[in-house]
């Protein structure tokens, strides 16, 4: 397929998704049901990668050049947060760890169950 | 001439382009994760607009037309997800309940501390997504009435954060299992943090690549009843 197809494809995914967006009667980012339509494509075989080979692999890499539009904005908003710099910076900081922490002891109890489980089922076959 | 000029859209492409350049180049001198390409380009389109006294607004002519870029980022994200299928499917429910569990206790630890401090709610939202990739928590704020910019900035803390302590906190938390680990590193510094995690192991890299994109769906559904 030509990049321009590629494009076609991935803008109109983008396109489909707002529309779903439009119609849910919550307010969800459209662009998130653009991954999600996108995942279920692909692992139905509908598109395969070769389609958008191209254009994925450029919007990968060149990701987070389009976030520094989105991040300038923040000079707008420099009056709201200026007497909440503080805490802004530390919650952000402080809760990382515990995401961490309950994440991590959670899988990792589980995948101790699933090991010890495996155990037992191969002693009994 | 020179508001003609401000005021094109080429203006912003340019000044933005420029930028990017500018931190990649410091990025490559230096060397160090903490000199993020993207907080060295938005800081320098920052000063230079400070310093010109260019509005925003002209900038946002030409920076709105990237911005418009985020929506097919975060769809060819779906690509995570897909390679890493095989992954996926062996440890689907641990992976399920981790992401889960990861993404509530990282917008109830935010919602939590800012009741506590009385925040303002549009920073409450904007914080709210910040253990989620950038294109991913810009989505969510905005639909919550967020602010984009603050998102990312909060992104950016929460990513620098797992990306330098990752290796630090699997030590102290005592986290020996690659499933767990990588999972951990993923649902709480997502991009950033994955890069880290895959010099640590190869299933850790594969496990912070599906958080990423999970912990960016779950955030999603979590941030509608909040």
């Amino acid at each position: 397929m030509s990049v321009i197809a590629e494009m076609a494809l991935i803008f109109g995914i983008c396109l489909v998704s707002e529309g779903i967006a439009a119609i849910l009667p919550v307010s969800f980012p459209a662009s998130v049901i653009g991954m999600i339509l996108l995942t279920v494509l692909l692992l139905t075989g509908i598109i395969k990668t070769r389609y958008i080979r191209r254009i994925t692999e450029f919007l990968m890499a060149n990701m987070a050049f389009v976030f520094i539009p989105a991040c300038v904005s923040v000079m707008e908003q420099f009056e709201l947060i200026r007497p909440w710099l503080l805490p802004f910076v530390a919650i952000c900081f402080l809760t990382t760890p515990v995401v961490y922490l309950v994440t991590a002891w959670t899988v990792q109890g589980m995948m101790a169950l699933r090991a010890k489980r495996r155990k037992e089922g191969a002693r009994n076959a | 001439m020179l508001d003609a000029m401000t005021t094109s859209p080429f203006f912003g492409l340019t000044l933005s382009a420029l930028a990017w350049c500018f931190g990649s180049w410091v990025r490559r001198k230096t060397g160090s994760i903490l000199c993020n390409p993207m907080i060295f380009a938005v800081g320098g389109i920052i000063l230079f607009l400070v310093i010109t006294g260019i509005p925003y607004e002209h900038y946002a002519v030409g920076g709105d037309i990237i911005k418009m870029m985020l929506a097919p980022v975060t769809v060819v994200l779906a690509f995570n997800i897909y390679n890493q299928r095989k992954v996926l499917g062996e440890y689907f429910v641990p992976v399920l309940v981790g992401c889960t569990v990861g993404s509530a206790a990282s917008m109830g630890s935010i919602l939590g501390l800012c009741y506590l401090f009385d925040i303002d709610r549009v920073l409450t939202v904007s914080m709210m997504p910040k253990s989620c990739t950038t294109a991913i928590a810009i989505g969510i704020a905005e639909s919550g009435g967020g602010v984009a910019g603050l998102a990312a900035a909060g992104v950016m803390i929460a990513g620098l954060t797992g990306a330098v302590f990752a290796p630090v906190f699997s030590k102290l938390f005592r986290i020996k299992d690659p499933v767990a680990e990588g999972l951990a590193i993923g649902a709480c510094s997502h991009a950033l943090g994955t890069t880290k995690a895959m010099e640590i192991g190869p299933i850790q890299g594969a496990m912070s690549s599906i958080a990423i994109c999970l912990c960016g769906i779950i955030s999603s559904v979590l941030a509608l009843f909040v």
